[in-house]
């Protein structure tokens, strides 16, 4: 069993997906903040697009996850790692609450800023690098954290 | 509620999300792994060695969607309304609230539900509500 996926055809399936996924949120309309925001606007002009691409999308996945729970390794021989942590707890939901207010603020959540990134916006770029920032931010607070618990 | 019939595109929709469903189901069913941008991108920040190629290449790929997308036809309209300023801050809140929140639209959204995870489910309707309360304050409160 491989745990660490590093090879070649790993690295190009990596690509691959993240491709997929860029084209999928472009001809969906997601890379378009201001069609993001249509969306969340549901007392204003509601453009409820953005449901449709998240029923298309878990219409897919739930196939492809049912396969992979069955499965200890994947078709390139790596383990399966899901996810197995299930406490709900304040870190998930002020953490997601939070989030949602940035994503609120301009429409952009972190997959589409970085196709805007491609797209050559000076504004997704300013969004992508204060996001990368504020990732950090999170790993200074976890770290200082965890040594005030030592 | 009104709805907006004429930017309502749920064809585009619907095959943009069978798409990203795709690029998912791949990565897990080939690469094992989760095709949530939170963690793939906040791994990088905490770097092993052997993982950096896998994420990179993801991101790279996410990057690479719009030159690919301009091979085949032009771009559909991207609309940035929003200040630099206001960019800045809200990309901070994002970075921090999704890691805190271990996840994001692609993680939780898409892959969490898709698991039928609980913890997911709660994620994206909370993000999801504050997300609405947001936009509601900003346009129809402070009327921007």
């Amino acid at each position: 069993m491989k745990n660490h996926i590093s090879n070649t055809a790993a690295l190009t399936f990596s690509l691959l997906s993240g491709l997929i996924f860029g084209l999928g949120l472009i001809l969906a309309g997601m890379a378009n903040p201001a069609k993001v925001l249509a969306f969340l606007d549901i007392v204003g002009l509601w453009d409820p697009s953005l449901g449709l691409v998240m029923a298309g999308a878990i219409g897919i996945g739930l196939i492809a996850f049912a396969i992979a729970k069955r499965r200890k390794l994947s078709y390139l021989g790596f383990s399966i790692q899901l996810p197995t942590n299930r406490v709900i707890d304040k870190r998930l939901v002020l953490g997601s609450m939070a989030f949602g207010i940035g994503w609120g603020l301009v429409g952009i959540c972190p997959a589409p800023a970085f196709v805007l990134l491609g797209v050559g916006s000076s504004k997704g770029i300013i969004f992508v690098i204060a996001m990368v920032i504020g990732m950090g931010i999170y790993e200074l607070l976890e770290s200082c954290a965890k040594s005030s618990n030592k | 509620m009104l709805i907006d019939w004429n930017n309502f595109t749920p064809w585009t929709a619907l095959a943009g999300g069978a798409l990203i469903g795709v690029a998912s189901a791949i990565f897990v069913l080939f690469n094992g792994r989760i095709a949530g941008i939170t963690g793939i991108l906040g791994g990088l920040l905490r770097p092993k060695l052997r993982d950096i190629g896998w994420r990179l290449a993801f991101i790279i790929g996410l990057i690479a969607a719009p030159f690919t997308w301009l091979l085949f036809a032009p771009l559909p309209a991207i609309q940035i309304d929003a200040s630099n300023t206001l960019l800045a801050v809200a990309g901070l809140i994002v970075g921090i609230g999704t890691r805190y929140g271990s996840g994001c639209t692609s993680g939780h959204g898409v892959c969490g539900i898709s698991r039928l995870s609980p913890r997911s489910i709660i994620a994206t309707v909370a993000f999801m509500t504050t997300g609405v309360i947001t936009v509601y304050v900003v346009r129809h409160l402070l009327g921007a």
